[in-house]
């Protein structure tokens, strides 16, 4: 009831923290997607550079988020964005790209090679080959990707709010600092509603850019 | 017409230079069929991505319609080319009509003649246009989707056809029937055509030349009957089988041994067309413990006689 009540007279406040974290996730999976997808996609060329970047994601991710901000701040310090918006966004961004290039270098690679046979006897160009037949057919596999990936940024930005980055973290750091139970909750209560429906609204476009035809042999 | 000269292939492995086609020269008249046969891995694959580029010759020249094909940048060469391979390859996430579409549209032709080469290539393969030309891959048999992938090979009307173990993925009773269809095409559209196979009951019915391949090397390069008629070596012969007489018999029309005249049908023994083949007549010589048998036209009138002795000079003749 408590909590109830602190969330309806916070709802302003509440409002601004969830487009803080929003902005922080959107922006940094932005930027995974684009650079992570064409990543995904050239290292399909070679098995050996595969293996070492998808290696080199791999350790990325098994870095706690906590630690790899005691490593972005003295380094970004040097510009003067220690803390803040910018190493929120570069580690979100780092979590971000194993699950994206990962998933794109997989769809590729996965494809029937009779298809790739047939695309290329059939005289498409390396660019035709991709944009018609490549990436439409591994377009369920990369969002999924994203799913992965926004989910997981919903959970780092929320640590990054003690690194002053905003977001709905901050009501779970005020709430521990200042054993308040209603702000615990409520920081809980949004991150997990939003998460949900990030992952659902993904999960929507995930089947809607399916191609239809692969729905039919599925 | 397609010229082969000296086509040679060496993959360079781990284990050093593999030579997978040594030295293949042939050549395929215009509006002729070649098949290409041998035992797998024997380089008739090799050789025929060599026509189309997808493998880089190791040395050796392709002509096509007297052009060397080097001459040619491989993207657009390709376009000139149908190409059908054994595991089909329709694009999963285009319609039919958008599979068949896929080479006019890379040539830039409008969508309405598009569409309608698709609906009429349909139609010339037994596939109702109406019915399929909006259904994905995923929905179609295995006939059906090789019918597409032949449809499609021919979508811009190439010359040449390169057809990789087509129907080998069909099962044999609608084999047969994908192979009658794709003759009596053959017969009106005269491309020059290369098919792969390792079957050579399907290299006697479909093709005006055989190619028969030995560890990358053609070990003759003739007509079916003459193949079967005078193997080149022991390895033609026991490839194509000690049954090989009775394979020829497939290929010779009664027409081309009748004796016209007037004749006596014997009662109880059936009657022969000229457009028939000799299998037929053979079958019925021993079916009926005869000699000869009365040859009928169209309308079913007799105008002349097959006999054993005729059947055999044929064979021996050549």
């Amino acid at each position: 009831m408590e909590t109830l009540r602190f969330i309806m007279s916070n709802l302003p406040m509440i409002g601004e923290r969830t487009v803080e974290h929003i902005s922080i996730v959107s922006v940094a999976v932005g930027v995974a997607i684009l650079v992570g997808v064409p990543t995904g996609i050239a290292i399909t060329r070679s098995q050996r550079v595969a293996d070492t970047v998808l290696y080199l994601g791999s350790i990325v991710m098994t870095i706690p988020s906590i630690a790899l901000f005691g490593v972005l701040i003295p380094l970004l310090s040097k510009i003067g964005q220690g803390i803040g918006y910018l190493p929120a966004v570069i580690a979100a961004m780092l979590y971000a790209l194993l699950p994206i290039v990962r998933n794109t270098y997989t769809a590729i690679r996965n494809l029937d090679p009779a298809l790739r046979s047939a695309a290329i006897g059939m005289g498409m160009s390396q660019s035709q080959r991709l944009l018609r037949v490549e990436i439409p057919m591994a377009m369920p596999v990369i969002i999924a990707g994203v799913r992965i990936a926004v989910v997981i940024n919903i959970g780092v930005t929320a640590i990054a709010a003690y690194i002053g980055a905003g977001g709905l973290g901050t009501f779970i750091s005020r709430g521990i600092s200042q054993t308040d139970v209603r702000q615990l909750l409520t920081g809980a209560f949004t991150l997990a509603l939003l998460a949900i429906v990030a992952d659902s609204a993904l999960m929507y476009l995930q089947r809607r850019l399916a191609p239809k035809g692969m729905a039919v042999s599925a | 017409m397609i010229r082969l000269a000296g086509l040679t292939k060496v993959f360079a492995t781990g284990k050093g230079d593999v030579a997978s086609v040594t030295g293949v020269t042939l050549e395929v008249p215009a509006g002729a069929t070649c098949v290409l046969l041998g035992p797998s891995g024997c380089g008739k694959t090799t050789t025929l991505r060599m026509i189309n580029r997808l493998v880089a010759p190791t040395s050796g020249k392709v002509y096509i319609g007297g052009k060397d094909t080097d001459t040619v940048d491989p993207v657009a060469l390709r376009r000139t080319i149908g190409y059908v391979i054994q595991q089909i390859g329709l694009f999963p996430n285009m319609t039919v009509a958008q599979n068949i579409g896929v080479v006019p549209r890379l040539l830039n032709w409008d969508a309405a003649r598009t569409r309608k080469r698709a609906e009429d290539l349909l139609a010339m393969l037994a596939l109702e246009p109406t019915e399929f030309m909006d259904r994905y891959p995923g929905e179609l048999s295995g006939g059906q989707a090789q019918r597409v992938g032949v449809a499609r090979a021919l979508a811009a009307d190439p010359p040449v056809l390169l057809m990789d173990e087509p129907f080998g993925a069909v099962d044999p009773v609608n084999r047969e029937v994908i192979q009658d269809e794709f003759l009596r095409m053959q017969k009106s559209l005269r491309k020059t055509v290369l098919f792969v196979s390792h079957d050579i009951d399907e290299a006697v019915k479909m093709a005006d030349y055989i190619a028969i391949f030995r560890a990358g090397k053609l070990e003759q390069f003739a007509p079916p009957d003459e193949m079967l008629a005078r193997p080149a070596n022991a390895f033609v012969a026991g490839f194509v089988g000690s049954d090989r007489t009775l394979k020829r018999l497939r290929r010779i029309h009664v027409a081309e041994v009748m004796v016209a005249g007037e004749t006596q049908a014997p009662g109880g023994v059936p009657v022969v067309r000229t457009t028939d083949d000799l299998r037929r007549v053979a079958s019925l010589f021993l079916e009926h413990g005869v000699e000869s048998l009365a040859c009928v036209d169209e309308s079913g009138r007799t105008i002349g006689r097959v006999t054993r002795d005729a059947v055999a000079a044929r064979l021996g003749a050549q």
